[in-house]
């Protein structure tokens, strides 16, 4: 029972209050494969909105909002199977500090989830997270020994391909030390909600809508426009242009205007 | 009085997610009272006064607090039943791994936390392997496969149980262990109910204060191990 993860179609979260009575704009629904991006400034509400998708709110949190898993509010015994592991989250944290290696581990998860080739899907894991991070490591080093980046590539791709939870929260990949636009393309191909607080611009219009907060609830939902787009296409140029940089900096190559 | 017995090792959290299970409790109008046993030493009776729970510490001090536990039960559960409680809860000191103080007919439940090491839940024994419900704790410092990995791995050491995780810093979780702790059996009294697990049978000179090292100070039920030669049972 507990390994099988549940199949979601769709979580929408109903409008509640913002922090002053007032009702919230819209209700709003997420479906896998989808990449929804909040912004909105320190204690706007992101935090409480997440809060409601994991606790599974029914009109009993400050909001009041209520979460509905394939259209209907989940009976008691659904709940208490999914309370607390709905959403998986990839925090800011930085390091591992279970006493096990790199392979035994992922075949540990991957076991856990009764994969059909345990050790395929651990070896696909291993290399998605050798593809994010900056310099690769081996299978057989120890889990403690791996370097932020590497723990952080390690975290997002076992959270991709195997991770137990049908919502995948995430908290500013673009300070990890990976490859954030790989780290996005492995997240959408995952098949899971995927919720992104981020402040980066590039992250947030890679997402394929935005939730703006204000005052504790969501004010607006914005979907990415073809200007945006172009913006996009824009920032990911002056992007490869700064990385090009830093690269010729570190190498001591003289750089031309 | 609905009886629950709480068991887990030093510093898991304990105390931190009871304290505001029984918070929650009480603001519902379910009164509760908390008896903590312990070895040497113990705050946990003013963390719980504290978050407003009536709570009393009992101090084994030279003796094992395991069986300074169950000689006591009676009287502990008397005690809380003076307060007017509802719903008993007993935190136990869980020092050596070798027990568990979980009671046939009480709610049995088992702190652990994701810090331990990927072989503690096979290393604590009775205390996880016969608890009715466990709860794991401090799940905020590690990443989510750590969490789900040694999620599956108290699974395997009980199949039984319902895992749960909860955070004794946020009290996530709390709210729920609290509707757990109110539907504990209801019991009428301890007397005559059974420990699931026996606690070691030893009456050694040692348990009686001996401080010498050296065979001949050795009386009583002694037990010596094999050394060298093949391993294994
Ligand atoms: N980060 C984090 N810390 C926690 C969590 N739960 C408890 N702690 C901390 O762990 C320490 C020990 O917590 P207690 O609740 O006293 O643990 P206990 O099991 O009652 O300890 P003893 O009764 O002394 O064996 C305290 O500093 C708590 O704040 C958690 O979920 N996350
Ligand atoms: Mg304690």
């Amino acid at each position: 029972m507990a390994s099988n993860a549940p199949a979601l179609r769709a979580i929408a979260v109903t409008a509640g209050r913002d922090k002053s009575g007032r009702p919230e704009a819209m209700d709003i629904s997420f479906s896998p494969g989808m990449i929804t991006a909040l912004l909105g400034p320190t204690g706007s509400g992101k935090s409480r909105f997440l809060q409601d998708i994991e606790s599974l709110a029914d009109a009993d949190t400050p909001s009041f909002r209520r979460i509905l898993l394939d259209g209907v509010l989940p009976d008691p015994d659904r709940r208490f199977d999914l309370q607390g592991r709905l959403v998986a989250q990839l925090t800011q944290n930085m390091n591992f500090v279970l006493d096990m290696r790199v392979h035994a581990f992922i075949l540990a998860h991957a076991e856990s989830r009764e994969a059909d080739d345990p050790e395929e899907t651990a070896k696909r894991v291993i290399e998605a997270a050798n593809g994010l991070a900056g310099e690769p490591f081996s299978p057989g080093v120890q889990l403690t020994q791996l370097s932020g980046g590497q723990s952080r590539a390690l975290m997002i791709a076992d959270a991709a391909l195997l991770s137990w939870s049908p919502v995948l929260l995430i908290d500013e990949i673009e300070n990890a030390g990976v490859d954030k636009r790989r780290a996005l393309d492995l997240l959408l191909k995952s098949d899971k909600i995927v919720v992104m607080a981020t402040h980066d611009p590039v992250l947030a219009l890679s997402a394929d809508r935005r939730l703006v907060f204000e005052n504790g609830a969501v004010r607006k939902i914005q979907t990415r426009t073809p200007d945006e787009e172009a913006l996009l296409a824009d920032l990911l140029t002056a992007e490869e242009r700064l990385s090009a940089i830093r690269a010729d900096l570190r190498q001591g190559r003289a750089l031309r205007a | 009085m609905r009886l629950v017995t709480v068991a887990g090792p030093p510093s898991c959290g304990k105390t931190s997610l009871l304290a505001k299970a029984c918070a929650e409790l009480i603001a519902g109008g379910t009164a509760c009272a908390v008896i903590k046993f312990d070895c040497l030493q113990t705050g946990d009776a003013a963390l719980y006064e504290a978050a407003g729970v009536p709570a009393w510490a009992a101090l084994s001090g030279g003796l094992c607090p395991d069986h300074f536990f169950a000689t006591n039960l009676e009287e502990a559960y008397a005690w809380a039943r003076d307060t007017g409680a509802k719903c008993c809860v007993i935190e136990t000191a869980g020092l050596c791994n070798r027990c568990s103080p979980h009671l046939r007919g009480a709610l049995a439940l088992c702190v652990i936390d994701n810090l331990m090491g990927i072989e503690a839940p096979g290393k604590i024994g009775p205390m996880l392997k016969l608890a009715d419900i466990v709860l794991v704790t401090k799940g905020d410092l590690v990443s989510q496969a750590e969490r789900e990995v040694y999620r599956h791995r108290v699974g395997q050491m009980n199949a039984r149980a319902v895992i749960r995780h909860v955070n004794g810093l946020t009290g996530q979780g709390c709210r729920e262990l609290a509707a757990i702790l109110k539907k504990a059996p209801d019991i009428a009294s301890v007397t005559d109910m059974r420990l699931r697990f026996p606690m070691p049978g030893a009456v050694c000179s040692y348990c009686l204060s001996e401080t010498r090292i050296g065979s001949r100070y050795q009386k009583g039920n002694v037990k010596k191990a094999a050394f060298g030669g093949d391993h294994g049972e």
